[in-house]
């Protein structure tokens, strides 16, 4: 073994690097596993029912997705090189027992990104259900690769499935490690909020353009389709999140204990809603006697693990952070409920969506709620997990690269992914613009369907 | 043959692919870059864009796979590479990124000022990328990447003769591939003036990349004594055959041959690549670290297997599927540059 002491420096950058480079990541992710499914929705309706609306929303969604594919697969390569420029301790040692899980990805992403190109290229040459179904391994894909990378992080939760001898793996058992404990509520938990999260995002532009005075069928429509299947995800997201949540009681109680700031053993524990968190318990926020022991084995009779039961440099850092990403992720999906609640409440009556300025303002903010709660989600499953890279296996400081330079890497990132994002902003905001610009020109994406061709290069003549 | 040695040559395989797509698309961006502005520039570009806009992503999910591949069937060479090699690695995925995002916008950006930066982002990344990584490739041929989190000199290990030999040998290699396969583009979207002007670039991009190879001949023979050793040894037959698939090249394209180039300037890359895998056999990291000894678990290694294999089973009609879709226009993104008349 090569020891050396890391700079703890290069560790904080490591750490923010990856955290900022993932926190990015998960939005596109989640955009391209939910998305594709939500364009064949319209484009389905639009063959089944000779809906020319809904074919076109699914004409323009092909264009949206194209371009999140494109930087998305951009974003996911920077992270498989991260693998090894950030956390090669990590990855030459469990590298071998984690990676088979990322080769089936592989398989799932190659097929994606394939029907993707078919799927994009083929609007005007390929029949209408033949293009339909050439669509339809896209989300197919999309869950697999979820499933796939999800249940990396899973493993990384709950590691098992190997042997080590003298700090090497000599053993590997691939379905232990493929079907850990955490994998039948991670994975689920992260598929759904996929679908959450991108169907409140779409609804909630549409949402605003109806706010701007634009209540043609076609902004209706598009609140309509992304909106129910997010209202839809949302409850069931609620109890997969509930049940993920006991189960993390008992798989990683440190993490839970952090999570609602508990620092002792003990029955009868109180639920607090924000506050902050101190040694000495929680100051501020709002108490309910016994309701966390209640929510972890439904009797407040319940014991749950304090974090005194670890020394301190065991436990997850930034307590109260942690505490208010778990407060806020659950207050916001209880919000979307109540959202979707409204929802149906109008449709069953009057087999229409709400159209006061309130419903709508509503869908417009849950766009950008939902991908709160999913930044927040993603800090309470990876701070949570903290001092450990390899929940009690290998902590994060072993696994960092002695390469230094990291600082010079995570400021480049940071400057770089804002140009990306301001550019992905901007240049869906100038298809938006040129969509609404009646008789305009089609605008060109990486992946769109063919458009006129230009007058000055029919003959490339001067 | 062990099953490290089957890991290795399905490893080595999706290194093969990467070089010849992913390198033919980094070779694309780079005459993009060299095409220049004005209508005879914007002429080039929209040939390229055409060419390779329905394949681009395809090309690049090779990357992943052979780092894939490699962490988790040589996990410790994986970790030995990108700590070593910290550096041009970094400036790789940099390449990577600016590339990604240079091709995702500029088919969207309005405005040519926008479009001209996205334009020249996206070229000018085509030529970080394999730079790079052909540095990579030389400081594992030259044995300065010691077993161990950077364990190997940061700077050194990629910075010398040999390594940027072999990164100018990436990219001239990228070029040619690149303006071979725009040829025949080029006669498919019914551009001869195009089709005359790739021909040129290809003879000059092959001299140039001939010339690189020889000078890294050269390099290994200084530097990489296991590697030189190994190429005129073993895999002598390997070189002689890339030597004959890139002549072979030249006197096709000279003489404007309707087919056959494509398929000896890829064979040409192919050998090359496959002779360095013979060369450097049973390394991995030349001297310091053999295929045996970063094997993974058995266990592992087999699963690996099955899923190439699952893979090949699926991965290869769809991508069949797609390329053959892209040749008979059946997917296209933006139109075809239609012949120039009369100039």
């Amino acid at each position: 073994m090569h020891a050396f002491v890391p700079l703890a420096s290069e560790l904080t950058a490591a750490r923010s690097q990856m955290a900022f480079t993932l926190g990015f990541h998960i939005i596109l992710a989640s955009v391209g596993v939910a998305f594709p499914a939500i364009m064949l929705i319209a484009n389905w309706r639009g063959l089944r029912k000779d809906d020319e609306v809904a074919l076109e929303l699914a004409r323009r969604w092909s264009k949206v997705v194209a371009v999140t594919f494109a930087v998305g697969a951009v974003t996911g390569t920077v992270i498989s090189f991260e693998f090894g420029l950030l956390w090669p301790e990590f990855t030459g040692r469990f590298g071998q027992v984690f990676g088979v899980l990322f080769a089936v990805e592989g398989i799932f992403f190659f097929l994606e990104a394939i029907f993707v190109a078919i799927y994009i290229f083929g609007w005007k040459r390929l029949s209408p259900w033949q293009h339909f179904w050439a669509g339809v391994p896209i989300p197919i894909c999309g869950i697999g690769g979820a499933f796939s990378v999800v249940a990396v992080n899973s493993w990384m939760n709950q590691p098992q499935g190997y042997t080590l001898t003298n700090g090497k793996v000599t053993d590997v058992d691939p379905l232990k490690v493929v079907f850990n404990n955490a994998v039948p509520y991670e994975v689920p938990h992260m598929i759904l909020a996929a679908y959450l999260v991108t169907g409140f995002l779409v609804a909630s532009i549409y949402a605003v353009g109806m706010l701007r005075g634009r209540r043609d069928r076609l902004h209706r429509l598009g609140l309509l389709i992304p909106l129910t299947v997010a209202c839809i995800a949302t409850p069931i997201q609620f109890a997969v999140g509930d049940t993920a949540a006991r189960a993390i009681a008992e798989d990683q109680p440190i993490k839970f204990a952090a999570m609602e700031c508990v620092q002792t053993t003990s029955t009868h524990v109180t639920e607090y809603i924000y506050g902050r968190c101190t040694s000495d318990g929680v100051k501020g926020g709002i108490g309910i006697p016994g309701l966390d022991s209640f929510l972890v084995g439904w009797s407040t009779d319940t014991e749950v693990t304090g974090l005194d039961t670890v020394p301190p440099e065991d436990r997850p850092p930034a307590n109260t952070m942690l505490h208010w990403a778990f407060d806020t992720m659950v207050g916001v999906c209880s919000m979307l409920i109540l959202l979707g609640l409204w929802f149906g409440w109008v449709w069953w009556r009057r087999r229409d969506i709400p159209q006061t300025k309130w419903f709508l303002r509503a869908v417009a903010i849950s766009g950008v709620a939902s991908v709160v709660a999913l930044e927040c989600g993603w800090i309470v499953t990876e701070v949570g997990r903290q001092p450990w890279i390899v929940y009690e296996v290998m902590r994060t400081e072993e696994a960092v690269t002695g390469a230094s330079g990291v600082w010079v890497t995570f400021t480049a990132v940071v400057l770089l992914y804002a140009v990306l994002g301001a550019a992905l902003v901007i240049t869906l905001r100038a298809m938006s613009r040129r969509w609404r610009e009646a008789d305009a020109e089609e605008p060109d994406v990486p992946y769109g369907p063919s458009p006129p061709l230009p007058a000055g290069l029919q003959d490339g003549a001067p | 043959m062990s099953s490290a040695d089957a890991v290795a040559g399905v490893l080595w395989a999706g290194v093969t692919a990467y070089a010849v797509f992913g390198g033919a698309d980094f070779g694309a961006g780079f005459w993009s870059l060299l095409a220049g502005g004005g209508r005879r520039g914007r002429r080039v570009r929209d040939l390229i864009d055409w060419a390779i806009g329905p394949v681009w992503e395809a090309n690049h999910v090779w990357l992943v796979f052979v780092l894939v591949v490699l962490w988790t069937g040589f996990s410790e060479a994986f970790a030995s590479i990108f700590s070593t090699l910290f550096i041009p690695l970094s400036l790789a995925a940099l390449g990577i990124v600016l590339r990604g995002a240079g091709f995702a916008f500029h088919h969207t950006a309005r405005r040519a000022g926008g479009r001209r930066v996205a334009e020249v982002l996206f070229g000018a990344s085509s030529l970080l990328t394999p730079f790079f990584m052909g540095t990579v490739v030389g400081a594992i041929a030259g044995g300065r990447v010691p077993v161990g989190n950077a364990a190997g000199d940061p700077v050194t290990s990629w910075l010398n003769a040999l390594s940027l030999v072999i990164g100018a040998l990436f990219v001239a290699t990228s070029a040619y591939l690149a303006a071979v396969f725009l040829i025949s583009d080029a006669r498919r979207a019914g551009a001869p003036d195009l089709e005359r002007a790739f021909r040129t670039r290809a003879l000059w991009a092959a001299v140039v990349a001939g010339a690189l190879a020889v000078a890294g001949l050269f390099a290994l023979h200084a530097d990489a004594r296991t590697v030189y050793d190994g190429l005129t040894g073993d895999g002598l037959p390997l070189v002689i055959a890339s030597a004959l698939c890139g002549t072979a090249t030249l006197v096709l394209v000279a003489r404007g041959a309707r087919r056959g180039a494509r398929a000896t300037a890829v064979g040409a890359v192919v050998a090359i690549v496959w002779g360095w895998g013979v060369a450097q056999h049973p390394y991995l990291l030349p001297r310091d670290l053999t295929i045996d000894a970063a094997a993974a678990p058995s266990a592992t290694l087999t699963t690996l297997l099955v899923v190439a294999g699952i893979a090949a089973l699926l991965v290869g009609p769809a991508i069949a599927l797609l390329f053959t879709l892209a040749q008979r226009g059946v997917v296209e993104e933006t139109a075809r540059p239609v012949r120039r008349d009369a100039t």
